[in-house]
């Protein structure tokens, strides 16, 4: 029975929702809660860029370009144009989707640094655009955004619920919210991999020409896993900005992008729990590095090299491997 | 009745080098069709031009009546063509049985709707998929590594998982290139009756090959190339007494 449960592709699943709904026993303050609805929300791009990255092969530095363009698109509509927030994220995430589609397949048919090249060119433009159009963006001031809503029943850090009688200040609320978002996220992400269409993707990885010569159309599935990312990528920009309730370029700049990326090759390319674990790691980094002061970013980097040296495969991965060949050996030597 | 494959002035030049000048051959349905010569023949570059993942700079091959020209090597896969490869090629990021789930991708329809949401229809279609994928790994005999991961396999599993990738597509022809290459005596016995089963069963095989006993054990015709091009043509009889096959190749 256990085992049966071990076996279950359900597995994962499920101990990422005992972690994620048994972690407010550890959480104290609002800003705990603050910085683990950030994990989620962020761990949840990371899961749709991991489908491009670590199962499709494909890179794309330009992703917090789409996760900014989904912020945006919610921020301006609920803000500016009295949009409830359910169909500000839907489309959002059409018109995102449509765009890196569009976008996608010319870029797609390049390979390695070139792909990296023009991903990061998506990206910076995205940025340079939403910088410029100050008068519906804010420029680099940045723009506030109205709390994320559903038939008029509004979620905000700084409300009060009650849920099955329990009292929840507004930011314990939202990490229920997210936390829940995240599952989801990993629920879809998982069904994708675990499919005809997910199996042709991981073989774009594996070898393309193999993929070829059995029938799969390489160019179209890069496409469709560039496009899935980058709705992720939209649909959690969106939510970021309702939670955070005001949005600067920051959303979109560079620096985030690379931050994506290392999550995903940090926590385990094609690992969608390591990838998650990446994001925690990286999100947690900073906060516990406060204690070197000026020496934080010098930690950061030596523990960041320090990783892919000896963990090349990633945190999770690595991990995993550790722990099933100790027990091997424990099995081998009761045998 | 026309070939299967019917190949006609076929040329390929990389750079001032013609790897392929002037071939015609053509291919019977039903046919064991084996392709052999020295090394840098250009028996491989002849079937990449085949499965279409060279462009030929001249001549025509017809699969079927039909002109390839200009088919990527996934619009050959729909028409009934499928090959392995000298330097294999397996995703090692799945399993063994993905791998030959993977071959049967054109067989299964499948929506993004129904994939994310995980519906019965899906899981339906996936189960057959992979009962026959099974069958299949047991037909060319690597049926014990059904879940292994495939960078844990050994070599000689791994060639003919391949084949079994192959075949997963249903193909009317399946190219191999070398299958026996790296392979001991047994496994190549093996390989020889796995050519045969697959020959009875009505798909059409072209192969490349060094070994000239499972050559000239198994094939209806062979074609011998030298220097890029045609040196001989014919059944394993007329190539074994070929004065040109003897002195360029059997001989020596």
């Amino acid at each position: 029975m256990l085992n049966q449960f071990m076996q279950s592709r359900l597995r994962g699943l499920i101990i990422l929702a005992v972690i994620l709904y048994a972690l407010p026993a550890f959480l104290s303050n609002p800003f705990h809660y603050d910085l683990a609805t950030q994990m989620a929300i962020i761990a949840a791009t990371v899961v749709g860029l991991n489908l491009l990255v670590g199962f499709a092969g494909q890179i794309s530095l330009g992703h917090a370009g789409f996760f900014g363009l989904g912020a945006y698109f919610t921020g301006i509509m609920t803000g500016n144009y009295g949009w409830s927030a359910i169909p500000a994220l839907v489309v959002g995430g059409i018109l995102v989707g449509i765009l890196a589609w569009v976008v996608g397949r010319p870029i797609l048919r390049l390979k390695g640094h070139y792909l990296s090249m023009a991903t990061l060119a998506v990206g910076f433009i995205i940025a340079i655009v939403i910088n410029n159009e100050s008068q519906i963006t804010g420029g680099p001031d940045g723009m506030p955004v109205p709390p994320f809503d559903v038939f008029g029943w509004e979620l905000s850090p700084f409300g009060t619920y009650s849920l099955f009688g329990i009292e929840l200040n507004g930011s314990q609320a939202w990490y229920l919210f997210a936390a829940a978002v995240l599952l989801v996220a990993v629920w879809l992400a998982q069904n994708l991999i675990d499919s005809p269409i997910g199996r042709a993707l991981r073989s774009v990885h594996g070898s393309e020409v193999a993929a070829r010569v059995v029938g799969v159309n390489t160019a179209r599935y890069k496409s469709l896993v560039f496009v899935i990312s980058a709705i992720y990528a939209s649909v959690m920009g969106g939510l970021y900005a309702h939670f955070q309730g005001f949005i600067t370029p920051a959303v979109a700049s560079f620096d985030f992008s690379i931050v994506l990326i290392t999550m995903v090759v940090l926590g385990g390319m094609g690992s969608t729990m390591g990838v998650i674990l990446g994001a925690v790691v990286l999100k947690l980094l900073p906060q516990i590095l406060t204690h070197f002061q000026e020496m934080e970013a010098v930690m950061f980097g030596l523990i960041l090299m320090l990783t892919m040296i000896f963990m090349p495969k990633g945190l999770l991965p690595t991990l995993q491997l550790a722990v099933s060949k100790r027990l091997k050996k424990r099995a081998g030597g009761q045998a | 009745m026309s070939a299967l494959i019917e190949v006609s002035g076929l040329d390929k030049a990389f750079g001032g080098v013609h790897a392929v000048e002037g071939v015609s051959f053509s291919v019977e349905a039903g046919q064991v069709y084996s392709v052999i010569g020295p090394n840098g023949a250009g028996k491989t570059t002849l079937f990449n031009l085949i499965s279409g993942i060279y462009t030929p700079t001249k001549g025509e091959i017809r699969l079927n009546g039909e002109s390839t020209d200009r088919l990527e090597p996934n619009q050959l896969a729909e028409r009934g063509m499928c090959r392995t490869f000298q330097q294999m090629q397996i995703c090692m990021n799945m399993t063994a049985i993905e791998n030959v789930m993977l071959g049967r991708h054109l067989k299964l329809k499948s929506n993004l709707f129904s994939t994310l949401f995980r519906l019965p229809s899906l899981l339906r279609d996936e189960k057959s998929c992979r009962q026959h994928a099974q069958d299949l790994m047991e037909f060319v005999g690597c049926g014990e590594y059904l879940d292994t991961e495939a960078s844990a396999m050994s070599y000689g599993a791994l060639k003919r998982l391949e084949i079994a990738r192959a075949l997963a597509a249903e193909p009317k022809v399946i190219l191999l290139d070398e299958p026996a290459a790296g392979l001991n005596g047994t496994e190549t016995a093996a390989l020889e009756d796995l050519i045969r089963k697959i020959a009875d069963q009505g798909t059409t095989v072209m192969l490349v090959e060094h070994d000239m006993k499972l050559v000239m054990g198994i094939s209806d015709r062979l074609l011998v190339l030298n220097y890029g091009r045609v040196l001989a043509e014919g059944t394993p009889e007329e190539i074994r007494n070929n004065p040109d096959v003897i002195a360029a190749y059997l001989g020596g």
